[in-house]
């Protein structure tokens, strides 16, 4: 089939898939303007074939084109069923379901330079490489027992994992998934973040004495010889860590105590410091359900905007100074906090039992401007490029929402599977995503 | 509180609702399949030998010094016996 002049996809027959579709999995496709036009497809058991091989009768039946640029695609993690939806952020489509990718709980992907592959990293320590434009899974090795994210160098060339169990990181060629170089760690790996300069910041979450650490790896010599600065001793607990968006600032998130601790990428000898003596977990009566996600801390101008850690605010940290100069009340306690590109907004979403709500921000103003009810449980938000329109997954109503961001309102929805994290591919040009 | 196993079970709604919550909501920081995360693992062999009333004291008052929370808020005694116990014989999908 052609794809119309408005670029509207309609599927008609079987719903592209890798592997072997759900028994009883459906994908109701949808058009820019949220119109149903297309038909609930079922999907045959048994129907075993790779995309690679299925692509000349999948092109005629689907939207896929036979020349697909990256640029607007992206990954919907399904987390329970091991699954990812390609989706396309100009069309608001669903192009195809990749699965076999096990255990997807807590499961993040970094892109390629090219946008043309994705890294994805599983809680069963596998990580898998997806070819963006065939749908097919290129490699997948298990690289360890229990893993929680990964990183791209700043030249592509190395994918990095953050391993809970055994804890530490392992680097691997982009290319071929060989295992280049490993850092063994006697701590739960948190935080790994890609710098300038192919180095990477992570953090121990408790080393054998209690303490929290933070390491760097210098893989710009010898990528099988990596260079490791350590900083004991950097506080209890750091649970998350971000880097800021020029790649200078690695700030890991504290846990057992008030602070945040800081490395300036810039200049390691200066050692790690201390900031934000106020922030942090103050009430042992206030439990935190969610660990806040420091991965995204959305910066406008001077300011960070972060979760508070269990309480309902956001906070305002002036980053030239390290203070924080403000806090806005919100519905929850905050998970993520991102700034629509151009910082105008911020979006909020919260950890249970206020999961089911979105609070939109204005940063001018500070205060809220929409209090949105997608449904339970609000899990990832994902602005597309520019932020015309921020993705959200609703997991348990099994949908992925659209919506606009000038009127915050929804635009379209599209089925998924308990879907959580949203990754579209122009991260592949940023620090830290 | 009495021996966990002698617990009124809760009912077969309230069960749902517990299935969903200990994969989804624990299973961020336990993971989805329950074999550890941040949190510690919760496998039938990993709580085998550990004794229910600490188990069910943790899942409603949380673990100081842990990032573990109290779900006391959420949970009835009930509840937090028949989700160690569940845990304990291994948990349905």
């Amino acid at each position: 089939m052609s794809t119309s002049a408005k670029g509207l996809a309609t599927y008609h027959g079987s719903t592209p898939t890798c592997k072997r579709a759900a028994p009883g999995a459906s994908l109701l496709d949808k058009t820019a303007e949220g119109l149903a036009t297309g038909t609930l497809t079922a999907i045959k058991r048994g129907v075993a074939m790779l995309c690679l091989c299925a692509v000349p009768a999948l092109a005629a039946a689907s939207s896929i084109p036979a020349i697909m640029p990256t640029g607007d695609l992206g990954l919907v993690v399904e987390r329970a069923s091991g699954s990812l939806l390609q989706v396309n952020t100009s069309r608001h489509a669903i192009l195809r379901r990749i699965e076999g990718l096990g255990d997807l709980s807590h499961a993040s992907l970094v892109f390629s330079r090219d946008e043309r592959y994705a890294f994805v990293f599983g809680r069963d320590g596998g990580l898998t490489k997806i070819d963006m434009l065939s749908g097919a899974i290129v490699k997948r090795v298990i690289q360890s027992g229990n893993s929680i994210g990964g990183a791209i160098s700043q030249d592509g060339r190395i994918v990095a994992a953050a391993n809970y169990t055994p804890g530490g990181v392992k680097f691997f060629d982009a290319d071929s998934l060989e295992l280049l170089a490993e850092i063994p760690t006697d701590s739960k790996v948190v935080g790994l973040e890609d710098s300038t300069d192919n180095r990477f910041a992570f953090s121990l979450w408790e080393n054998s004495h209690g303490e929290g650490e933070i390491w760097v790896a210098d893989l710009s010599e010898n990528p099988r010889e990596p260079r490791i600065t350590k900083f004991p001793n950097i506080g209890k607990q750091p649970y998350d860590a971000l880097i800021s968006p020029d790649g200078r600032w690695y700030v890991a998130g504290l846990f057992g105590e008030k602070g945040v601790a800081v490395l300036d990428m810039w200049h390691l000898e200066r050692g790690v410091k201390r900031a934000l003596p106020d922030y942090g977990k103050t009430d042992p009566k206030l439990p935190v359900y969610k660990m806040p996600h420091l991965e995204t801390w959305a910066m406008v101008g001077n300011l960070a905007f972060i979760p508070g850690v269990g309480r309902h605010e956001v906070v305002i940290v002036d980053v030239s100074t390290w203070q924080q100069v403000g806090a806005i009340p919100v519905a929850g306690q905050p998970v993520f906090v991102i700034a629509r590109p151009d910082g105008r907004h911020l979006w909020v979403n919260f950890a249970f039992p206020h999961y089911d709500t979105v609070q939109v921000i204005d940063v001018e103003a500070r205060q809220i401007v929409k209090t949105l009810q997608p449904g339970k449980a609000v899990l990832h938000m994902e602005f597309t490029p520019r932020g015309e329109a921020v993705w959200l997954s609703v997991r348990d109503a099994n949908r992925v929402e659209i919506y606009d961001t000038r009127t915050q309102s929804k635009r379209t929805e599209l089925p998924a599977q308990a879907p959580s994290g949203i990754f579209f591919t122009p991260r592949a040009h940023r620090f830290g995503l | 509180m009495g021996p966990p196993a002698l617990a009124a079970a809760p009912g077969p709604d309230r069960v749902k609702e517990l299935t969903h919550f200990v994969r989804q909501e624990c299973g961020f920081c336990h993971g989805l399949q329950l074999t550890g995360g941040l949190g510690s693992s919760l496998t039938s062999a990993a709580l085998r030998d550990k004794p229910s009333e600490a188990l069910i004291a943790a899942t409603l008052y949380g673990i100081p010094g842990t990032a573990m929370p109290g779900w006391a808020p959420f949970l009835s005694v009930d509840d937090a016996s028949w989700i160690v116990n569940t845990l304990k014989k291994g948990f349905p999908q």
